[in-house]
Formats: structure tokens, C-alpha cells, sequence
């Protein structure tokens, strides 16, 4: 036999082997696979067929406005379908389906096998799962929400609401659980998973959207949760933070709600015009124009975008200089909206555009775009917003920006990215077909709704009388609706039925130059090897790397240990760091999913018992999770990946995957937190005495609890300290202590208002003490659990002097937890004395 | 040696100084705005020191904006070099680096005054 003989032999047993270790299970346990390829195209179809029903929703309402004085369906049914509608497409489509689009396909755009936490990627996308099916589902039984999509108070805290609200809320709250998941996955595995050389002048701009909007999430999401939490405990246990008989505002609610609701726009429009920043480069045939103009536009839009919630809320009566702060920065993130839009327009008259069907959308997006753009900038002046607030027009402007801006986009990005999925071409006739209906049917339906608006038609009216001019402009309104059903259903048709008979498309049909067209379709282990990359775009620069890659010739070729890896590599330049197990098929994602939806759904119908129940359940599925699956102590050191080099398999601390995502974890968190502080600080801004003449929780518990979780903390950080220098004995007793002193100062926190007797229901200044207090408490009995866990660890021999990652993840959190429970309790404790 | 910027700092975290100056400015004067049209007279304050804190805020978050502005300029090469910056080198990737950076203060200078320019123009909290 030649030696080239023996190495195609080498080769091929090399490559069975892996396809055997990143093979996905047969039959039922199918669903347990926690692959990016299954998990995304889940997610995807999932956050497809919602939006379908929300369209169904729409059509329904858009029958019931069709003529004057209509009553197709009642009142009550149609409050719930307009609810749900604007409901299930934000949360529900709109951005589950960038998750699952970033899921699907960054890891083969980065050159990794997999993201960095697939557990965590599938734990999500069962939580969205089992939220959007409760929360759809309860339509059939009359119960869904019916108070608008963003549920304001004082309608939505009264028993008029319905349970319709807490389902909303906790269904929702469950939702979110799913998305700040989804934003660490992305954001450790853009920063850290890149293909050797992909430096971040090298990113595909899709990666920098992503990173961006991961980290607006982790921004924007937990004020709304914060808003949730509040919320549910005025509905379940009658504390009044909406309440302005007690003290409470609902405004409060407005705030924390569009503090999430407008950079949201933003979290929904950034990916879809990142799948543009891929697509237009490729049908233009060139480079795009501009990179780091995007990079501009991106960061810049990311920030600007928090900048704008007050102008949901021109017509609350907040003063002038408050409303005109809001609406400068409202005209000014029109700046690098625009220069995106002009990036894209450059590169098309640069290069030579082949009108293809994805193309189709991603230019008729941008045209619908920028028309919502335009009167986007009308209602961002507050005298004009005056006029149109809470009319048609706001409809007609919100459908412009979200359809152009993000459900085109997305459907190029169907079209442009269906190959990837089974090798099969959509089909380009049907494709034309529906982006015509959509494209008449778009404008036909949105367009009558700005003059319906100005004449003066309410939002969310249930029917209008007939000779007051809004007749035949909701009649062409219903009309344009069914053409954009058609539409639709001739795309459904399209993925559901005719692909079966297409035939099988050649790899990267649309020849272009980014990695992820390096996929094989039918294979699981997204690469065969991880290239090195040195071009922006690797398959039109670097000719023979598809080849080098398939034939297994770059790094991290085999997987002869049996375990699922990836490359991890620095943040700037991208140099190898570390080869990192990921964790591979598991029935824990779906247990801890289930585990956590019925602490919700319980919640939601007073099952007190259950809910404890299914708590703790949760609890022991995902210390499980965590004990059998993460910080396992490697059988070498290191692992050679080829081409002469050779990465540790294990490390802890700043370098660390799970340090980055108890970062960006507890940053979110730290978010939430900091929520209910302004709710705090809120409060006392609008009451001339805030606490309502009721006694405070004095100033000794609160600096006693101060002190003890200090004490904890440093209990902690000595642990992480004597354990890396061998002293083991002393680690695991100032764990225990540690622990034991974190019990001390949660019940010393929680002393403060009980032992001043201080009733939540009473008013909203003891509601807010008690929120704070028990917040930190909660946290402080995940520090104490945490604690516990590492001196277990230590115990069972997981966790040494050299394998310490657990310790130094636990460290981290505590960081957190000391800035928590100081601003906390300095905050409770002395600034009544100090006012 | 004495140099006028401080030492090159290479780090991800960089791109967003600018921004973060912009957010921190917007944030003071929309807290300062309300908490004082809510409780008119706190700290023997009056509108027109609203006004003028505003602007103090403004001019020092300009100046701070103007310094990221240099080192990004600096680390862009002073300009030395035309974009894309698409090399695969860690010299390419610093021209990038700044040369976004830059961008971004540009955006962020024009966004703080954006913000500021209610306080030029009204007077008192008129609801």
C-alpha cells in the first residue's frame, strides 16, 4: 500500500468518526439533538408558523373592519385578535426568527463547528417553544390578552384584563428567559468562536449585527422583565406599583415597557438588514462598499436606539424639554439608518446586480423601509406626533417599518439561504409571484391607513360608523390584507410542497464569497476543518480553501477523543486559544424547558403547589445539567489540532467560554436590577414624600445585610485564591462559611421591612423596599447554592487547584452580587435618612 | 518621554467610547430635566441652572468625545491610508479599528449636540 493509499484510509476513517460523533439520533430522540442545524431550523419553523398564525389573526381583524358598523366577531374576540396579533409577530416571530437565523447559520459563517453553549441554544429554543404555544393557545379558550400588545395599566391591572394579562406577562417572561439566552450564545461565540485569521476587520458583517443586537438585548430585555415582575405581583398579590390611589403611577409601566419596546425595533430591523449586508454583496458580485460605515451605522443605531423610548409617550404630559430631548435623538438615528441604506445603494452601482428573487425583496424592503422611515421622522416631532398619536397613521407607519424593514429582508434571506437547509433551490416563479402580492398588497392595505389616520381613526377601535369618511379606505385596507395572504400562502406552498420534486442544487448556487456556502446539507459537524481565513470573503480570495477544507486538511480535522469540539480564538485577532468541548445530544435541555414552563403556566392559574414543585424540579435538572455537562476535567492537557499546533483543552477564568457567559449573563441581570432601582428612584421623584409617611426598614438590617454579603464575598474570592495555590483544606471551609454567612445576610435583608412591619399592599413606597430586598435575597440564595456547589465539586474531586473554571465563574457572579446587595441596601437603608 | 495621547490601548472596547460619552449625556440631562421639573427648586436650583448645567455636560462631553476622536485618529495611521483595511494583518485590522472608531465619534459628536439643543431653546417645564 503507498503512503498516499494509507493516508486517504487515514482520511476516511478520520472523517467517519466524526460524522459518527456529530451524528444526530434517529427516531424519537431526534428532538434531543441540541446540533445549531436542527436546533435552528426548529426555531425558524416554529417562529414561521406563529407569524402565520398572526397573520391569520390579522386577516380576521382587518374582516371585521371591512364595512362600517360589522360585527362578524364579537367585541371581545377581536380585542383578543388584535392583541395577540401585534403580540405573537414582535415576540413571538420577529425576533425569535433572527435568533434562529444567527443560530442556523453563524457557525458556519464563522468557520466553527457549533456555538459555544449548544445546551443553552436548544434549553431555548424548547422555552420559546412551549411559551409561544401557551400563549397562542389561549385564544381557543377565549383567554388570551386583550389589552393591547403593550398592556398598559390601569386597563391591564384590572380584573377586566382577565387572566388574559398574566398570561401574557408570565408566558412572555418565559419568552424572554429564551432570548437572553440566545444573546450569550451569540455573543461569546462571535467574540470567541471565529475561524483562525478571521480577524474583526475580517467579520462577515452579519457577525457584527449580531454582536450588536445581542448586546442591545442584554440591555433592553430585562428592563421589560423587571416591568413583568412588578406587574405580576400587582395582579397576583395586589402591591400597587400601578396604582395611584396608593402611591403608584402607571407610567412606570410605560417607561420600563418602552425602554424595551423601541430599542426592540431595533433589535428586529439590525439582523434583518444584516442578512442584506450579505445577500447585495453577493448579487452585485463585489466587496461591499463601505465595511466599516456598517460597522458605523450598527454600533451607532445600537446605541441611538435607547435614546427614544419617551417618544411612545409624547402624549403622557411630560414636560416639553423632556419630549424634546427624545425627539432629537429620535431624528438623529435616522443618521446611520440612512448611511446603511446608502452603503447598500453604492454597492449596487458598483457592481453589477443580477435581479435574482432574494434581490427582489431586499430592494423592495429597503423601498417600504424608507417609506416608513420618512414618516417615522414626521411622528418623531412631538407636535405633529400630537395629531397622530394612537391613530391609523401610527398603524400605517409601525406596518411600513417592521414589513420593509424586517419581514421582507427575512423572506430574501428565505430565499437567498434555502439552499443551505436541503440543497434545493426555492422556486423563482412562485418566489416573483408572491413578492408581487406582498409588494401591491403591502401598499394597498398600509397605505389607505395614513389618510384613515389623519381623518381621524382611532387604533384598536372594534368597528366605526359609516359616513365619517373611513368607509372605502378600510375596505381597500381588507382588500390589500387577502393580496398579502395570497402572497404568503404561495410562499408556504413553495416550502412545504413544491420542494419534495426539485431537483438537487449544486454548493453555493449563488457563487458567493462567504464561509457559510462551504456547508454540506446533509452533514452535521458544520465544517470538516476549521480554516485559516485571510479575505472578508474566503471563496472568491482564497481559490482552493473549499477544496483544503472538505478534504479535512486544515485544523481540528479529527474528533478521535469521541467528543464534539470547536476552536476557541482570541477576541481582535482571532489566534487559536483553546480547543473546547461542547456539549453534545441531551434529554436536560428539553427537561429543564419543560421543568421551567410549568412554573409559569402554573403560576398563571395560582398553582401555588405545582408551581414549587415543578421550581425545585427545574433546580435539580439544571444543577444536573451543570455537574454531569460543564467544567469537566480533561483526559490531557492539550489537543493536537494539526498543521503543527496544539491548544489546551481546558482553562478557567477571563479566558474561559463560561466566564463570558456569567459576564453577560449577569450584566442583563445587573439590568433588571437596575429597573426596579429607577422604579425606586421613580417614585421618589414624583411624590413630594415618597415613602408616604410610612416607616422605612431603619438603617441597622440593611447595613448588617451589607456587611454579611461582604463578608461572604470575601469569603468567596479568598476560596478562588487559596484553592489556585493548593490550599484546599481552607478553600472548602470558606466556602461552607461563605455560604453559611450568605444565609445569615439574606434573612438580615429581609428583616429590614419585616421587622418595621412594613405592608406592600398598604402603599407603593413599603411594595418597592420589599421588591428590592427580596430580589436580593433570591440572589443571594443562588450565591449560597452556587457556593455549595463548588464545595461539592471540590469534594468529588471536579474541581482542582489547576481545574478551578467553577470557582472562578462563582467569583464572578459574586462580584455582581456585592454590587447588587451594596446599592441595595445603601440605597434602602440610608437614603430616606439622607432626604 | 512625555507623549500628548496616552499609550495605544488594543482592546475591543475602544470602538464604543464615543458612544458610551453620548449615552452618559443623554441620560444626565433627560434624569436631570425630570427630576427638576418634578421637584422645581431642589438644591436652590432654577431652570436657567438646568440650562447651564446642561451645558457644562455638553462642552466636557464634546472635549471627551474630541480626545477618543484623536486616539482614533491615531490609531487610524493619522489617515495615512485609504479604506477598505481588509488586510489580513493585525496592522490592517488597527486601521480598521480607528478608522471606525472615528466614524463613530464623528456620530456621536453630532448626536450629543442634537441632545443639547432643547436647552438653547426652551425656557421653562411647560407640559
Amino acid at each position: 500500500m503507498s503512503d498516499e493509499t494509507a493516508s486517504h484510509h487515514d482520511k476516511a476513517a478520520e472523517e467517519a468518526q466524526m460524522r459518527a460523533v456529530w451524528a444526530t439520533p434517529g427516531g424519537w430522540r431526534y428532538w434531543t439533538s441540541v446540533n445549531n442545524t436542527q436546533v435552528g431550523l426548529w426555531y425558524g419553523s416554529a417562529a414561521f408558523a406563529f407569524m402565520l398564525f398572526a397573520g391569520l389573526l390579522a386577516l380576521v381583524v382587518r374582516a371585521q373592519l371591512a364595512v362600517p358598523e360589522n360585527d362578524l366577531i364579537s367585541a371581545n374576540l377581536y380585542n383578543q385578535a388584535f392583541t395577540l396579533h401585534g403580540t405573537v409577530m414582535m415576540f413571538l416571530f420577529a425576533v425569535p426568527i433572527f435568533e434562529a437565523v444567527a443560530i442556523f447559520l453563524l457557525p458556519s459563517m464563522l468557520g466553527a463547528r457549533e456555538l459555544p453553549f449548544p445546551r443553552l441554544g436548544a434549553f431555548g429554543f424548547w422555552s420559546f417553544f412551549i411559551g409561544g404555544v401557551f400563549v397562542c393557545g389561549s385564544i381557543f379558550f377565549g383567554a388570551a390578552p386583550s389589552a393591547g400588545w403593550f398592556m398598559y395599566p390601569p386597563l391591564a391591572t384590572s380584573e377586566q384584563a382577565g387572566i388574559g394579562a398574566d398570561i401574557w406577562l408570565l408566558g412572555l417572561s418565559f419568552i424572554e428567559v429564551a432570548s437572553i439566552a440566545a444573546a450569550v450564545e451569540l455573543i461569546v461565540g462571535i467574540m470567541k468562536c471565529r475561524a483562525p485569521g478571521m480577524r474583526v476587520n475580517l467579520m462577515p458583517l452579519f457577525a457584527w449585527y449580531l454582536l450588536i443586537v445581542a448586546g442591545m438585548i442584554l440591555f433592553a430585555f430585562p428592563p421589560l422583565i423587571a416591568g413583568d415582575l412588578l406587574f405580576e405581583m400587582q395582579r397576583m398579590f395586589d402591591w400597587p406599583f400601578f396604582d395611584h390611589t396608593r402611591g403608584g403611577d402607571p407610567l412606570l409601566w410605560q417607561h420600563l415597557f418602552w425602554i424595551f419596546g423601541h430599542p426592540e425595533v431595533y433589535i428586529i430591523f439590525l439582523p434583518a438588514i444584516a442578512l442584506l449586508a450579505m445577500i447585495i454583496p453577493t448579487f452585485a458580485g463585489r466587496p461591499i462598499v463601505g465595511y466599516s460605515w456598517i460597522v458605523l451605522a450598527a454600533v451607532g443605531t445600537g446605541f441611538l436606539s435607547f435614546g427614544l423610548w419617551v417618544h411612545h409617550m409624547f402624549a403622557t404630559g411630560l414636560p416639553q424639554i423632556s419630549l424634546a430631548f427624545f425627539s432629537a435623538a429620535s431624528t438623529a438615528v435616522a443618521i446611520p439608518t440612512g448611511v446603511q441604506i446608502f452603503v447598500f445603494i453604492a454597492t449596487m452601482l458598483a457592481g453589477r446586480v443580477v435581479f435574482s428573487t432574494p434581490m427582489l425583496f431586499a430592494i423592495g424592503g429597503l423601498a417600504i423601509f424608507v417609506m416608513g422611515g420618512l414618516t417615522g421622522v414626521m411622528v418623531a416631532l412631538a407636535p405633529f406626533d400630537w395629531q397622530a398619536h394612537d391613530t391609523y397613521f401610527i398603524v400605517a407607519h409601525l406596518h411600513y417599518v417592521l414589513i420593509g424593514g424586517m419581514l421582507f429582508p427575512v423572506f430574501a434571506g428565505l430565499y437567498y439561504y434555502y439552499p443551505l437547509i436541503g440543497g434545493k433551490h426555492m422556486s423563482d416563479r412562485v418566489g416573483r409571484f408572491a413578492f408581487w402580492m406582498m409588494f401591491s398588497g403591502l401598499n394597498i392595505t398600509f397605505f389607505p391607513m395614513h389618510i384613515a389616520g389623519l381623518r381621524g381613526m382611532p387604533r384598536r377601535v372594534y368597528t366605526y360608523p359609516a359616513d365619517i369618511g373611513w368607509d372605502w379606505l378600510n375596505l381597500v385596507s381588507t382588500m390589500g390584507a387577502a393580496v398579502i395572504g395570497i402572497g404568503m400562502f404561495a410562499v408556504v406552498v413553495d416550502v412545504t410542497l413544491h420542494r419534495r420534486n426539485a431537483p438537487r442544487g449544486e454548493r453555493n448556487p449563488w457563487n458567493a464569497g462567504t464561509l457559510e456556502w462551504l456547508n454540506e446539507p446533509e452533514e452535521n459537524w458544520g465544517v470538516r476543518s476549521i480554516p485559516r481565513i485571510e479575505s472578508r470573503y474566503p471563496l472568491w480570495d482564497q481559490k482552493t480553501l473549499a477544496q483544503e477544507v472538505n478534504a479535512g486538511e486544515w485544523y481540528l480535522a479529527d474528533a478521535r477523543e469521541g467528543r464534539r469540539e470547536t476552536l476557541v480564538t482570541s477576541v481582535l485577532d482571532a489566534e487559536p486559544e483553546q480547543v473546547l468541548r461542547v456539549g453534545g445530544t441531551s434529554y436536560v435541555t428539553i427537561v429543564s424547558a419543560v421543568t421551567l414552563g410549568t412554573v409559569f403556566v402554573a403560576l398563571t392559574f395560582k398553582w401555588w403547589i405545582v408551581s414549587l414543585a415543578a421550581g425545585i424540579a427545574f433546580l435539580c435538572a439544571v444543577l444536573w445539567w451543570l455537574w454531569t455537562g460543564t467544567g469537566e476535567i480533561p483526559e490531557k492537557e492539550e489537543k493536537d489540532i494539526g498543521r503543527g499546533l496544539s491548544l489546551p483543552i481546558y482553562v478557567s477564568g477571563v479566558k474561559s467560554a463560561g466566564w463570558w457567559a456569567m459576564f453577560i449573563t449577569m450584566t442583563g441581570d445587573g439590568t433588571a436590577f437596575a429597573s426596579l432601582v429607577f422604579g425606586y428612584f421613580f417614585f421618589w421623584t414624583i411624590h413630594a414624600d415618597f415613602t408616604g409617611g410610612l416607616a422605612g426598614p431603619g438603617m441597622f438590617w440593611p447595613l448588617a445585610a451589607l456587611a454579611l454579603f461582604a463578608l461572604s464575598w470575601g469569603a468567596t474570592l479568598a476560596a478562588r485564591e487559596f484553592n489556585r495555590r493548593g490550599g484546599i483544606a481552607y478553600a472548602r471551609i470558606l466556602l461552607l462559611s461563605g455560604a453559611l454567612l450568605t444565609l445569615a445576610a439574606s434573612a438580615a435583608g429581609l428583616a429590614g421591612p419585616w421587622a418595621h412591619a412594613m405592608d406592600p399592599t398598604a402603599h407603593v413606597y413599603p411594595a418597592i423596599v420589599w421588591i428590592l430586598v427580596i430580589w436580593v435575597a433570591v440572589h443571594g440564595a443562588l450565591g449560597f447554592i452556587m457556593q455549595l456547589y463548588c464545595l461539592a465539586r471540590s469534594l468529588a474531586g471536579r474541581l482542582t487547584a489547576r481545574h478551578d473554571m467553577d470557582l472562578h465563574n462563582v467569583t464572578l457572579y459574586w462580584h455582581f452580587m456585592l454590587v447588587t446587595a451594596g446599592v441595595t441596601f445603601i440605597v434602602v437603608g440610608l437614603f430616606p435618612e439622607a432626604i | 518621554m512625555w507623549h500628548l495621547l496616552p499609550r495605544q490601548v488594543e482592546s475591543l472596547w475602544t470602538l464604543f467610547t464615543s458612544p458610551v460619552v453620548w449615552a452618559l449625556h443623554f441620560l444626565a440631562c433627560y434624569v436631570g430635566a425630570a427630576i427638576y421639573c418634578e421637584k422645581p427648586g431642589i438644591l436652590g436650583a432654577d431652570f436657567t441652572t438646568l440650562r447651564v448645567a446642561i451645558a457644562i455636560i455638553t462642552v466636557l462631553s464634546l472635549a471627551m468625545i474630541v480626545v477618543a476622536t484623536l486616539l482614533a485618529w491615531r490609531q487610524w495611521g493619522f489617515g495615512t491610508e485609504d479604506p477598505p483595511h481588509d488586510d489580513a494583518t493585525r496592522r490592517g485590522r488597527k486601521l480598521f479599528q480607528g478608522y471606525a472608531t472615528l466614524l463613530l465619534s464623528g456620530l456621536s459628536f453630532v448626536a450629543v449636540i442634537f441632545t443639547a439643543m432643547p436647552a438653547l431653546f426652551i425656557t421653562e417645564c411647560l407640559r
